[in-house]
């Protein structure tokens, strides 16, 4: 026993020893090439707020970088000017284009999904897969039709119509999602409801939406910062007094070697909300990518 | 993020079909045991509990496959029934039903689940109440506006005049349409294999980090910021003064670490008989031979103070053994100084390559300090021309013009894949994390490399998820609009030009043809039809 033992223990000592040595160099090698992609990664975005911070003659002098070198250059003028400018007004809207669209998408897809998944009618099948046919449809197959439609019913350049747009084009997704999280709610918690003879809406309102806040803040954080981040529905269907910070910025974009003290503090004041929004719930947006690509 | 995820899966739901789930049934005329679980089929599609667990004391759902026809009518609405039937999740009930009920097997299975539903739940009524806000709006923003678009394409820019098929015809013709499409074509060959590879990659490495949260989360980042945002920071990415481009910054310094990098462009010696130097097929030379001993004078023009701005004051180099002498900018800020004489507040020209020249051949070469003097030491005696090289006056490399027409397409899929790695990586990381550990240790034990574990089986392992992430980065990549919008700049948009941004440059900004607008929106809407099958397909084996 011991001695076929003994020579087996010493050669997977050794490679174990070899083993050891090729991961830890290699786990080096990993640690930099990883730390290297951070940073790639982290950098344009820092260097978007140190421009935004500094000043016209700063920027168009020497690269942002240099703040590492000699600091206190930075300034608040730009984001200051910014808001005398009545960027304020174009954020202002946006929050108004956004928080409906995202109440909207919630409500009328949870009542959608719920029919899907707990409602048997005929055609069900067929109605869902043709919404998730939808799912891949894109937004500028609309554009055209809608413009006439708004334009027909009084509401193109408004704000009602921009919302609007956002929840037809946010419930396939919404609707997919909300379904999928419905039909793995346990069967008997309906029965029992049903059983009392609890009016469906009140199913609805009181057992399944609670049980479904997990989905439901998934979902919600990703209409909001699709409808936040959108430019191409506001760009044709908002007027300029109802536009979007991501319309009011593309306007600049023109003169962009000239606009810079307007460009990044623009968006970096476009994106800081998504950020909050997003360091706050990444467990919810993971778990809402995740639900709504790969089981 | 202001895409969608397009990529369905079933989520919740689907973890209580799956269960059950054991692949595809690629056999139903066996009567014995699959087919009649395939009859199980559709009801459990949907609802998977509706059928299997039903509420206390009902059949089991394999005697629900019993019932034949009369309920057949439902079975029309279900889809799910008549092509590749997957396997059952009611694998255990199956044996209950006999041979007779194959035949009739997919059109009782719906009806079966439709009945045992009706039975307590609420009718086909309070659906259409529950369905009615989302189908209206769905039908009037999504499925009228296709059809629109299909009867608009057919006509003129006006809508007045019936053309047929034209406006698809000049998609397919005009050079300026065929270039959105060869540039779609580079966008859906390289971006979604980079960004899969990439997330691939990083899921792979942060499983040997400890810090692979914080690694998610800022690779993760730029999918809560706008393409709007990502667009003007890599519009200052891309910048192209190396002073104001970290793109460029990046590039010139790692350039000059391996080239010489001082460059004087424009310097030259005044062009009189005094000046002590010329210029001979773009290099500097002395006229008269130089000795050792006598330190050379070449005083330079023709640059701003800007350029010297780093150099020392200039030095008459000391004379002693050997050839030695002084490159300076003869020009004094304001004016004044003396000719050929080096003034005081004259800068020094550091950096610049000088060779001894004698009989045509180059003797040595040397480069002078931050005070413009240099000095060849250990040349042997005699008389030599001092020679400044021509690549001492050529211009310095200032980068790539990332924002002009040829490199546009590949600088703004930078910029896609740096918004898009992180989902992927999240998408794969959470794929690698399913995978069985013992299988890789296994391996690992058995003596596969950590290249042959990658290859041999945690790739295969992942190839359902990498399959939906580079799918989904398809769909995505086709409709790629904000990206190329902000990034190019407007002399160049017609080089970068994408048909997403097309259709609506032609339909809203300033094209004025909408009937082309529509021919390009059913283009698009055609090229994602086929994610659209494979999105319904992958749904319904999920489900099924």
């Amino acid at each position: 026993m011991t001695t076929l033992a003994e020579p087996l223990h010493a050669q997977s000592m050794r490679r174990g020893l070899i083993a050891r040595a090729v991961d830890r160099l290699g786990g080096g090698l990993v640690q930099v090439f990883m730390i290297l992609v951070a940073l790639f990664w982290l950098l344009p975005t820092l260097g978007l707020l140190v421009v935004s911070l500094r000043g016209e003659t700063e920027n168009n002098s020497s690269g942002w970088w240099t703040l590492f070198t000699k600091p206190a250059q930075l300034t608040v003028d730009n984001y200051s000017n910014l808001l005398a400018s009545g960027f304020g007004s174009s954020f202002w809207n946006t929050v108004l284009i956004t928080v409906p669209a995202t109440l909207l998408v919630i409500g009328i897809a949870a009542m959608a999904a719920y029919a899907f998944a707990w409602i048997e009618f005929p055609g069900r099948d067929l109605v869902f897969l043709v919404v998730i046919a939808l799912l891949v449809v894109p937004v500028q197959i609309a554009l055209i039709p809608i413009a006439k439609l708004y334009g027909a019913l009084g509401i193109f350049g408004s704000i009602l119509g921009v919302v609007l747009f956002h929840v037809a084009f946010g419930l396939p997704f919404a609707i997919f999602l909300l379904r999928n999280f419905f039909v793995g709610i346990p069967r008997e918690l309906l029965e029992a409801a049903r059983m009392d003879g609890a009016p469906e809406w009140r199913i609805f309102a009181t057992v399944v939406f609670p049980l479904a806040k997990p989905a439901i803040a998934s979902l919600g954080i990703f209409q909001f910062l699709w409808v936040w981040n959108d430019l191409l529905v506001a760009l044709v269907f908002a007027d300029t007094g109802n536009q979007p910070m991501t319309k009011a910025l593309q306007s600049q974009m023109r003169q962009f070697g000239t606009n810079v003290d307007i460009l990044a503090p623009g968006a970096f004041l476009s994106l800081i909300i998504p950020l909050v929004l997003f360091f706050a719930f990444q467990r919810y947006f993971v778990q809402g990518m995740l639900a709504g690509s790969v089981k | 993020m202001t895409e969608r995820l397009d990529g369905p899966q079933a989520a919740g739901g689907g973890d209580s079909a799956a269960g059950a789930s054991s692949g595809p049934s690629e056999t139903p005329a066996d009567p014995s045991s699959d087919s009649p679980q395939s009859s199980e089929v559709p009801q459990s599609s949907e609802t998977p509990q509706s059928a299997d667990s039903p509420q206390p004391g009902a059949p089991l759902p394999g005697s629900d496959a019993d019932t034949p026809p009369p309920d057949s009518p439902a079975a029309s609405d279900s889809p799910t029934v008549s092509e590749e039937p997957p396997a059952g999740p009611a694998a255990g009930y199956a044996t209950a039903a006999p041979p007779g009920a194959v035949a009739t097997a997919d059109a009782s299975a719906t009806a079966g689940a439709a009945k045992a539903l009706v039975r307590l739940g609420p009718s086909p009524r309070l659906a259409v109440m529950f369905l009615l806000p989302a189908l209206l709006l769905l039908a009037a923003w999504v499925i009228y506006p296709i059809v629109y678009s299909i009867w608009r394409s057919l006509y003129d820019s006006a809508g007045d005049r019936f053309v047929g098929l034209s406006n698809y015809l000049s998609i397919f013709t005009d050079s300026s349409t065929l270039t959105t499409i060869r540039n779609n074509i580079i966008w859906v060959v390289v971006a979604p294999v980079i960004v899969t590879a990439l997330g691939l990659i990083f899921a792979v490495l942060t499983e040997r980090i400890r810090w692979s949260t914080a690694f998610k989360l800022v690779l993760f980042m730029p999918m809560a910021v706008s393409l709007l945002a990502a667009g003007v920071i890599f519009r200052l990415v891309y910048e192209q003064d190396p002073d104001k481009g970290v793109a460029n910054a990046v590039i010139t310094t790692v350039h000059d670490a391996f080239s010489a990098g001082a460059g004087y462009p424009g310097a030259r010696p005044r062009e009189n008989d005094q000046a002590p130097a010329a210029v001979q097929g773009g290099a500097v030379v002395t006229k008269q031979q130089a000795q050792a001993g006598t330190p050379v004078l070449i005083p330079l023009v023709g640059l701003t103070q800007d350029a010297v701005k780093n150099t020392a004051p200039a030095k008459a180099a000391p004379g002693g053994d050997g050839l030695s002498g002084t490159i300076w900018l003869d020009v004094v800020r304001g004016g004044g100084g003396t000719l050929n004489q080096i003034d005081p507040q004259e800068k020094g020209l550091a950096g610049v390559t000088v060779e001894a020249v004698s009989g045509g051949a180059v003797k040595a070469t040397t480069e002078t300090a931050a005070d413009g003097t240099f000095r060849f030491s250990g040349l042997p005696a005699g008389s030599y021309v001092v020679r400044l090289p021509q690549s001492n006056f050529t211009a310095p490399f200032n980068g790539l013009t990332w924002l002009g027409p040829s490199l546009i397409t590949p600088a703004i899929i930078g910029a896609y894949i740096w918004v898009w790695a992180g989902f992927a990586m999240v998408l794969i990381a959470a794929g690698l994390s399913a995978i069985p550990r013992d299988a890789l240790e296994a391996a690992r034990i058995d003596g596969a490399t950590e290249w042959q574990v990658f290859r041999r089986i945690t790739v295969p392992l992942l190839s359902p998820v990498l399959l939906v992430v580079f799918v989904t980065m398809i769909i995505n990549v086709l409709k790629v609009f904000d990206l190329v919008f902000i990034i190019a700049p407007g002399s160049v948009q017609p080089q970068a030009n994408v048909i997403a941004l097309e259709m609506w440059r032609v339909s809203f900004g300033g094209g004025g043809n909408q009937g082309l607008g529509s021919a390009l929106s059913i283009f698009l809407l055609v090229l994602v039809v086929p994610f659209m099958i494979f999105n319904i397909r992958r749904f319904r084996r999920d489900e099924g």
